[in-house]
């Protein structure tokens, strides 16, 4: 990030794309959703220790002001289609986290009749936060973690106009 | 009141609708007909001597080599302190018997699951969706002869082993 190189008259000298993306990730507004107990650690995340505010990272309470969809807890088939709507909803360019080991795989419950294995079956997914549940400290990173991967985007050459590739 | 006296206060009541009790096991039980399950539950709840108020759980057991899905009622009187469970057979291929919902509000929810995951249907039930499973979802889980599905809606039930 060359923002910082600033002339006397407090100019700053930047490339375009570099302005969207830190525009972005310094305000990447999650949406408030829990599925499980990941969910109490997502919300200590939020909390004064682990502060997510600090890089710009407050939940939301519609998918349409969300920028991020952190799906913390286990997910059942019965809410694998509501996911799917409430993504849907977002608008672009959106990020997922799939937090913990249930979203990222089933977990536990991978083999149970009524558990999607894994949120990426439904969404694709940007960061995968092992874990069970993870540590509020543990999320933070992903939460870093995305930031580097929006940093790297590539918003303003030409033939890459559509959103990049997700992982 | 132990099971002994209970079974023989509803043997006296209800004759042939109560079959033979089972007092030796930890969780003494009373098998009941089925079709007179509400009736029993009424007697049980509202008997100032018995005064089964609380439904603690109903669940529902797949005997598939017998052929019948059994429903078992655990209930408890805060008033006496007292347990006893009911246990009710239907048959397999058409499980169907009438609700408690109007005897015990708790049981609404457990019929659902109930409804849900082994197939019974309950008679005088005011609700009776899914409670776990998908709206759409095809075939109940619980069931001993339940295949899961390849895929719901486009998404894949199978997940390769990651230790491979």
């Amino acid at each position: 990030m060359s923002l910082l190189n600033s002339m006397p008259e407090m100019v700053l000298t930047t490339k375009a794309d570099e302005v969207l993306n830190w525009t972005r990730k310094s305000s990447m507004w999650w949406l408030l959703f829990g599925l499980a107990c990941c969910a109490i650690e997502l919300m200590q995340t939020q909390g004064p220790r682990a502060d997510c505010d600090r890089f710009g990272a407050v939940p939301r309470a519609a998918p349409r002001q969300s920028d991020l969809m952190i799906v913390a807890g286990t997910l059942t088939l019965k809410m694998a289609l509501r996911t799917k709507v409430l993504y849907d909803q977002m608008p672009e360019p959106r990020y997922v986290i799939s937090m913990g080991s249930c979203s990222n795989c089933g977990g536990l419950f991978q083999l149970a009749y009524s558990v999607c294995d894994g949120v990426d079956k439904v969404i694709p997914v940007d960061v995968y936060v092992p874990g069970c549940p993870p540590r509020p400290e543990a999320l933070t990173e992903g939460i870093l973690k995305l930031q580097e991967k929006v940093m790297r985007e590539k918003w303003l050459v030409r033939g890459a106009a559509a959103a990049p590739a997700q992982a | 009141m132990d099971a002994a006296t209970i079974h023989a206060r509803l043997k006296a009541r209800f004759d042939a609708a109560v079959g033979d009790c089972d007092d030796q096991a930890k969780d003494p039980s009373i098998a009941v007909v089925a079709a007179s399950i509400p009736d029993v539950g009424l007697f049980l709840r509202d008997d100032p001597e018995l005064r089964f108020d609380a439904l603690m759980n109903q669940t529902g057991v797949d005997y598939k080599a017998k052929g019948l899905i059994q429903l078992v009622y655990h209930l408890y009187s805060y008033t006496h302190r007292h347990t006893i469970v009911l246990k009710a057979d239907v048959p397999r291929d058409a499980p169907g018997l009438p609700s408690v919902e109007r005897v015990w509000r708790a049981a609404e929810w457990l019929e659902r699951e109930i409804y849900d995951l082994l197939g019974v249907t309950f008679a005088g039930h005011p609700d009776l969706r899914r409670l776990l499973m998908p709206e759409d979802w095809i075939g109940y889980p619980l069931r001993k002869d339940f295949v899961e599905p390849e895929e719901y809606h486009g998404i894949s039930t199978r997940r390769e082993s990651l230790l491979r």
